[in-house]
């Protein structure tokens, strides 16, 4: 009997992304849910700018790519078009809560009723490792040399406790893939995000922690221990908002 | 008993599968590499699996296939 086997809701393509880059177990989580479901057929995903712009070779349902963080926005247009698909968008740390903050704060502020799959690895992982604004203070990258200093370039942004201070949103939750316990967590956590949409429950984002080996300047292993040294004390894990009914 | 299947072809060799084995049963290869020129996983004391599939959780590119 197979117990484990890539989901049918990923393509053959082999991933483009680094060795050890967390970014292929969340994408085989977001099929796996989809697989489970039984909704690959009615799926619409929403590509980001980022290292997952390519992301649309590698689910097996429609995709859309969107410009830089405009995501949510093209999400909400479809969704509102054809109610009866699921949408979701996967969109990165630099597309999300960078540029596209407008979007992800006003698509949240409506409670459109879409699936947002957030990947939080503090840095600009595509265009060479620039700092973020979920850097962590003193996290060294390309454009903060010397360490992110709070006195010039701010803190980092913690996007699910900004999110839950809004009334709309029914479902944020913090999760991250550095263990096989917290993957469990996270499968069931993006599976939820995608039932509360097919409920009708409304806005549901997913932020997961992920590994950046090349960027971070580490090997995949100390990666993961990275996530639970350094990230996980910034931000923590757990539930912001889930609205029943 | 349980059995892996590796798609050697697709795997990056970043050993996050070896890692996640809790009885230490994977390894990277010394000897091969794949077309990509990574060193792909392979297996050892293949008998003592028990197919707990902690190691194709943790493979970001699916590479490995698990039965039991």
């Amino acid at each position: 009997m197979v117990v484990f086997e890539k989901p049918k809701s990923l393509t053959d393509k082999e991933f483009h992304y680094c060795p050890g880059c967390t970014h292929g177990i969340i994408h085989r989580l977001v099929a796996e849910s989809i697989d489970e479901l039984g909704i690959e057929g009615r799926t619409v995903g929403v590509a980001p700018v980022g290292c997952a712009v390519l992301a649309y070779d590698y689910f097996a349902c429609d995709m859309i790519e969107a410009a830089h963080g405009r995501a949510p926005a093209v999400a909400t247009g479809v969704k509102r078009s054809m109610p009866d698909k699921v949408v979701f968008t996967y969109q990165g740390d630099g597309d999300l809560a960078s540029i596209g903050m407008c979007e992800t704060v006003s698509t949240a502020a409506r409670g459109e009723n879409i699936t947002i799959i957030f990947i939080n690895n503090a840095i600009y992982g595509m265009t060479g490792g620039q700092m973020a604004p979920t850097s962590l203070v003193g996290q060294v990258t390309q454009t903060s040399p010397y360490g992110r200093d709070p006195k010039t370039q701010g803190y980092p942004i913690r996007v699910c406790e900004l999110l839950a201070t809004l009334d709309a949103p029914a479902y944020l939750e913090r999760v991250t893939v550095n263990s096989v316990k917290n993957v469990h967590r996270a499968k069931k956590a993006i599976r939820k995000a995608f039932q509360n949409q097919i409920e009708g429950k409304g806005f549901s984002l997913v932020e997961v922690l992920s590994a950046c080996p090349t960027n971070w300047g580490m090997t995949p292993q100390k990666a993961l221990e990275w996530i639970d040294e350094k990230m996980i004390p910034q931000y923590p894990l757990g539930v912001f908002r889930d609205k029943e009914g | 008993m349980a059995k892996l299947t590796f798609n050697e072809e697709r795997c990056k060799g970043c050993g996050l599968c070896v890692n996640a084995c809790p009885k230490e049963l994977l390894t990277l290869s010394r000897t091969r590499l794949n077309q990509k020129g990574h060193t792909p996983v392979e297996m050892t004391r293949a008998e003592e699996c028990s197919g707990c599939a902690s190691c194709a959780t943790m493979c970001p590119d699916c590479v490995i296939r698990v039965e039991r």
